[in-house]
């Protein structure tokens, strides 16, 4: 190997770089986000259930969102009718955030802990809490 | 090769300092634009586009340039120029980069710049634009570099080039054409709706790439022991001199068709640029600079006396930059805008923080070409002395 | 086996792409919810051609313009910004000779010459905005409206220079953002609608979020008749009947935008 200390230091450099992060975060508790769904619109539903079941929510609510966003600012439908048959209007706002009205309790603890910073919020108008 | 731009004088060193701590205070600005929005700038809702894409077409024209010392070299076998191409490809690189980094500094939202290649739109100009750019760019980094690697270990360029060093010459024209499509396809704007567009844009970039490239030339020869030859300087002086002449024709057409059929929305861009409407005239003295450079540059040029003595064919070449560098980039774009469609008058000026950002770009642009001239004539130095035929 | 440096680094720079396309590619086929749909919904009105006919003869005094421009730019949050270089409008007036350049000539009626023009975007047949938006954030709907996709807008604002008509706003600065003296821009948020970010264009959207429920748009509601609203495909629809008995006319018509607003100048 040429050169080979000059490798094998910068191999250790660059290692240190790449591993930055999980020294930094050695000792730092983080907390296991916890979304909460309590809030006083959804408390009064008969049944307790979102535009779609649960688990597809968690894990495809991004992509339904586009879809809804597309759906009502590019083609004009405003209309959603679920895999049950049920009808929404489709709106961020007017829909989604009159339930779930808790913001900070219910998107911002797992985005912030999953480190995703979704731009909905530079326009959308999120709804108004009470500082906690 | 990249090794050659890590070795150099002091000079050179201070010289790439310089340019870096010049392109680190525009980027501080350029945070600062993030943070606030392109508010910061002079632009406003009737002059929405202004610096920013004034210098973005004026550098699209000189990276287009570099056909014209490519061209006479490939296709019709001029030696001369030879040594010279290499000049002319490194300079299409850091222009079109500039272009790129002035269309990014004038974004509103320049993260999603993506979005014009996931919803491609072959409908609008723009979209062509970044296209015809982009490609222009591969092509002249692959062709520069595979030539000039060559030429370093003294064997005739790979056959593989060919194709690419053709078709660069057919692409070089086309990304200013595009460009003067962004302009000339727009109803409402009559200062920018004339078909002339597209050749007065190709006249002025063949004008003002070349006289860069003297000027390149003369800076390369005094600074090393690379010199590029007297015979290619002139050759590249005449071809300033008819394109120069030629963009000042194209812009005499213009008035003429303006004034003499006196349609108002013709007139109007040319009254407030040259004379002033309504007590506006922000832009006269820069535009009578240009035009007194452009007429004291033929006059350099098209006298054989002064154009074959460097000395004055370089205060030519400096003359024919600097006006045809305030006509197409500020004039010709700000001109546009005013007076706005509702035929009312917002003046346009760019404020410090824009000023700034567009000198962090142009230092970027020269940082590169810097690096990219110091390989090449690094390259040349090595075999000087050894005749170079490719 | 024995591998060059250069194999090495063609071998490993192949991977990354196509590992990026292939995880671009899995995304794409992950599970979709079947079985739901979209519409436009019940009470959604629906037309072939929307258009909008300005009665100038209905304007009396400055309240009627006020009205319509502050419905508008109260449920949509629009800004001010109170400078005219930030300025952002949708709906707004101007004099006879800036609204119709060209037409004017000094010996006009005073009154008229006076006189402010209600002006919006024309939502043209043939619109040179959306034929220039490289990301089709700015397109013309099926019933002839012409929509801004605020999510997709890059800000090149080249749509600002090809619209004739300046019916066009940039967001040069954050319209969420407050004055020196700690004044919204927005003076009272509309909570049902959003607001824009810095570095989008924006402008009238003839209030698509209201036809889908089945309201007309603001103006129209606010104007008391004198701006009239409906298809232009529509031979029995109001905007025709008054387009058949009255002389209109539209706003640079000579540039082929076709727009779809109509002038009865008195």
């Amino acid at each position: 190997m040429y050169n080979g200390g000059k490798i094998i230091i910068g191999l250790i450099i660059f290692l240190a770089f790449v591993a930055f992060p999980l020294y930094y975060n050695i000792g730092k508790v983080s907390v296991k986000p916890e979304p909460k769904l309590d809030t006083s619109v959804i408390q009064q539903l008969k049944e307790k259930k979102c535009v779609e079941p649960k688990a597809y929510m968690k894990a495809e609510h991004m992509k339904l969102l586009n879809e809804w966003r597309d759906s009502a600012v590019r083609d004009g439908n405003r209309l959603y009718i679920n895999s049950e048959g049920k009808q929404f209007t489709i709106s961020l706002q007017n829909t989604c955030m009159k339930c779930h009205s808790n913001k900070k309790k219910f998107c911002d603890e797992c985005h912030n802990y999953a480190a995703v910073k979704p731009y909905c919020w530079d326009c959308h108008i999120a709804p108004k809490e009470k500082e906690i | 090769m990249l090794e050659k731009a890590l070795t150099g004088s002091r000079r050179y060193w201070i010289w790439i300092f310089a340019l870096l701590a010049i392109t680190g205070i525009g980027f501080i600005f350029y945070l600062k634009q993030l943070s606030y929005g392109l508010g910061i700038t002079g632009m406003s809702r009737d002059v929405s586009w202004g610096l920013y894409i004034g210098q973005f077409t004026f550098l699209v024209g000189v990276a287009a340039s570099a056909v014209m010392v490519v061209l006479p070299y490939y296709l019709h076998n001029y030696k001369v120029f030879g040594k010279i191409t290499i000049l002319g490809e490194f300079l299409a690189v850091p222009s079109v980069v500039m272009c790129m980094l002035f269309i990014f500094a004038d974004m509103g939202q320049p993260m999603r710049f993506m979005n014009i290649f996931l919803h491609p739109t072959p409908n609008s100009v723009m979209f062509w634009d970044a296209m015809v750019l982009g490609g222009y760019l591969l092509l002249n980094i692959v062709v520069g570099w595979a030539v000039l690697g060559a030429e370093r270990k003294d064997v005739p360029p790979p056959n593989w080039v060919k194709p690419f060093i053709y078709l660069s010459i057919a692409w070089a024209p086309s990304i200013h054409i595009v460009t003067a499509f962004l302009y000339s396809g727009l109803p409402g704007r009559d200062f920018w709706l004339t078909a002339i567009m597209a050749v007065r844009f190709l006249a002025s970039a063949f004008a003002s790439g070349p006289s860069l490239i003297i000027i390149l030339c003369l800076i390369v020869r005094r600074f090393t022991k690379f010199d590029p030859g007297r015979e290619a300087i002139q050759a590249l002086g005449k071809i300033v001199t008819y394109t120069m002449i030629l963009n000042v024709l194209f812009l005499g057409f213009e008035f003429f068709t303006a004034f003499y059929s006196r349609i108002p929305g013709h007139m109007h861009t040319f009254e407030y640029l040259y004379y002033g409407i309504e007590g506006y005239g922000r832009l006269i003295p820069l535009m009578w600079t240009s035009a007194i450079l452009a007429v004291f540059s033929l006059i350099l040029l098209i006298n054989p006396a002064t154009r074959r003595n460097e000395k004055t064919l370089a205060m030519a070449s400096a003359a024919v930059f600097m006006s045809l560098w305030i006509e197409k980039g500020f004039g010709l774009v700000v001109g546009g805008f005013i007076p706005n469609p509702f035929e009312k008058i917002t003046e346009y000026w760019p404020t410090m923080p824009e000023t700034v950002i567009t000198i962090g770009v142009w230092a970027i642009g020269f940082l590169i070409l810097t690096v990219l001239y110091k390989i090449a004539v690094s390259v040349r130095e090595e075999t000087v002395g050894i005749e170079v035929d490719r | 086996m024995s591998i060059s440096r250069r194999e090495f680094l063609k071998i490993a720079g192949a991977s990354a792409i196509f590992g990026l396309g292939g995880m671009a590619i899995i995304n794409e086929i992950t599970d979709d919810i079947e079985a739901s749909q979209f519409s436009p919904g019940p009470d959604a009105l629906i037309a072939k051609r929307w258009a909008m006919v300005v009665d100038m003869r209905k304007f009396k005094t400055e309240e009627d313009y006020r009205k319509i421009i502050e419905a508008c730019h109260s449920i949509h949050n629009v800004p001010d910004f109170g400078n005219p270089k930030d300025e952002i409008k949708w709906i707004w007036t101007d004099t006879f000779e800036h609204a119709f350049p060209g037409q004017e000539h000094e010996y006009m009626e005073e009154k008229l010459k006076r006189m402010p023009f209600v002006l919006l975007c024309n939502h043209c047949d043939n619109p040179p905005c959306v034929r220039v938006c490289p990301t089709k954030a700015t397109f013309k709907r099926k019933d002839g409206i012409v929509m801004m996709d605020q999510h997709r807008c890059i800000g090149c604002r080249f749509c600002m220079a090809a619209c004739p008509f300046g019916a066009r706003s940039f967001n040069w600065r954050d319209p969420r953002g407050k004055d020196d003296k700690g004044r919204p821009f927005i003076k009272e948020e509309n909570k049902e609608y959003p607001t824009r970010t810095k570095g989008v264009v924006e402008k009238c959207t003839l209030c698509f979020e209201r036809l889908a429920k089945g309201l007309k748009p603001a103006c129209v509601e606010a104007s008391n008749g004198a701006l009239i609203f409906g298809d232009l495909k529509e031979p029995n629809s109001e905007v025709r009947k008054v387009l058949s008995t009255n002389y209109t006319i539209r706003r640079k018509a000579e540039l082929g935008t076709m727009p779809s607003v109509f002038y009865i100048i008195g």
